[in-house]
């Protein structure tokens, strides 16, 4: 079963949201994305200073057998890229929620995060 | 509905993540593709490959049906056990299958081929086979486990049979034998030495089983494309269809245009193309820039024109993206490749990356 822990916020297309508190948001792919896709291969990170809207596609994050979009869960604009990442996607794979981040965002609207879905929200929508 | 192998449930047992594939409930990796694909490279590991189709073709004429029916010659199999690989035309030079073909006597041929395919196959070899009085079976109730790599041989035959045993011990490469239920061919889709094994579904679990006992690690169809594709080797569907022929599929060496004087299926279709000229080929290619190759994306030659990925992958061996692409034959060494609204340059290389365990 996959990891879903109960702190961060959750969008249907398997982003996670980390809310810093501080206006900031760290944002990556779900444990339940990456065992979708297999072994990553390849990220393509968002450029630092890119302003995003929710929904955006943004990042494209690929495994061997497939490659797959990353959407922006929020507004606002890109303050940090997780460049390790860019040698070693795997390890997305390893820690989705931790090292395995993609992206941070300066939010230019705080309360779009109240849109995104909890944790018990998200185990549902993925245990369909 | 989908069906399932005899060996569902031992890929479940083993962590098999099963998908769909031609109708058949396969899986796709136990875990990591990129861990399989290095296992097959540099140790063993074996797949369930029973979905294909096993086909008996036997009559006084069956080797003229084979001379007309196929692309290649069987006239070129003497010794008994030999394989040979094809490809099945139609009448306009499409592709309509690859497949390999086993001599087993005069009067008896197998043939393997693929699970995708499995019903245009059969109806077409059927629509064939009675001009010839040729009796075609369909083995049913068989299994098919592949086991590859550079320790695949030594592995197997320390949990196979002893008459097995016997039977494989002086095997050549690209030969298969015939030891009662079982059939043991010298083959494989990975660019590996290796076996597979055809034997009765009732003992292919157990089989199972004593292969992994030995550390024969079970793989999925993810690394089984990655491997093939390492290996240069086309898969249908993607790098030949009914809409190409073998000229433009890089399938060309696998036509025996010799004797002149030997009628198949399609020859009348390509041979006028062979001579008109050829105007595109399959390539391979290897990404210079951070991206990967998928099938489909366009292609781009400067000065020469455009063409297209058939199959790409990320390749675990040399950590860097290729393909297979189909372009037009006058491009040279370098090309380009558009990848989301980018073009990309990517070398042109012949259709092989990997062998034996190295880079080509």
């Amino acid at each position: 079963m996959s990891d879903v822990p109960s702190e961060l916020k959750y969008t249907i297309s398997h982003e996670w949201v980390r809310d810093e508190g501080d206006g900031t948001v760290t944002i990556g792919i779900t444990d339940h994305a990456q065992e979708l896709l297999g072994d990553l291969v390849f990220v393509e990170l968002p450029e630092v200073g890119a302003e995003l809207t929710a929904g955006d596609a943004c990042c494209v994050v690929e495994s061997v057998k497939a490659a797959s979009d990353v959407y922006s869960p929020v507004t606002g604009e890109v303050i940090e890229v997780n460049e390790t990442l860019l040698e070693a996607p795997e390890i997305i794979n390893d820690s989705a929620f931790d090292d395995g981040w993609l992206f941070k965002v300066q939010l230019s609207a705080e309360v779009e995060l109240d849109d995104l879905l909890d944790a018990d929200a998200y185990e549902a929508e993925i245990a369909e | 509905m989908s069906q399932k192998t005899v060996l569902y449930d031992k890929h479940v047992e083993y962590g098999g993540k099963m998908v769909d594939f031609a109708g058949w409930q396969m899986p796709v990796n136990y875990g990591s593709q990129m861990d399989e694909h290095h296992q097959v490279r540099q140790d063993a590991g074996m797949f369930d490959v029973s979905h294909m189709t096993i086909v008996d073709l036997k009559g006084d004429r069956v080797k003229d049906f084979l001379r007309y029916l196929l692309a290649n010659d069987v006239a070129k199999l003497k010794e008994p056990g030999k394989a040979l690989y094809s490809c099945m035309l139609r009448e306009d030079g499409g592709v309509i299958d690859d497949l390999i073909v086993y001599y087993m006597n005069d009067s008896w041929y197998r043939m393997v081929v693929n699970a995708g395919t499995h019903d245009k196959d059969m109806a077409w070899i059927n629509q064939q086979a009675p001009n010839f009085d040729v009796d075609v079976n369909e083995r049913a109730n068989v299994a098919m486990i592949a086991v590859q790599g550079p320790k695949a041989i030594e592995k197997a035959i320390s949990v196979l049979p002893v008459d097995e045993v016997e039977a494989v011990a002086e095997m050549k490469r690209f030969f298969g034998v015939d030891c009662g239920e079982w059939f043991i061919g010298r083959t494989g889709y990975t660019g590996e030495d290796g076996f597979e094994i055809m034997l009765p579904e009732s003992e292919a679990p157990a089989l199972w089983d004593k292969l992994a006992h030995a550390g024969v690690k079970p793989c999925g169809l993810g690394a089984r494309d990655t491997l093939r594709l390492e290996a240069g080797m086309n898969l249908y569907g993607a790098d030949m269809t009914e809409e190409t022929s073998p000229l433009i599929s890089g399938l060309g060496w696998t036509i025996a245009w010799e004797p002149e004087d030997r009628d198949f299926i399609g020859r009348a279709a390509i041979q006028q193309e062979r001579e008109q000229g050829v105007s595109q080929k399959i390539v391979g290619l290897i990404l210079e820039e951070r991206g990967i190759l998928r099938g489909h994306q366009k292609v781009v030659v400067e000065n020469v024109g455009e063409g297209e990925i058939t199959s790409g992958t990320f390749s675990p061996t040399l950590k860097q993206s290729i393909a297979l692409a189909r372009v037009p034959v006058q491009t040279g060494d370098h090309c380009q490749v558009e990848i989301r609204g980018k073009l990309l340059n990517a070398r042109v290389v012949k259709p092989v990356f990997v062998r034996d365990g190295q880079a080509v």
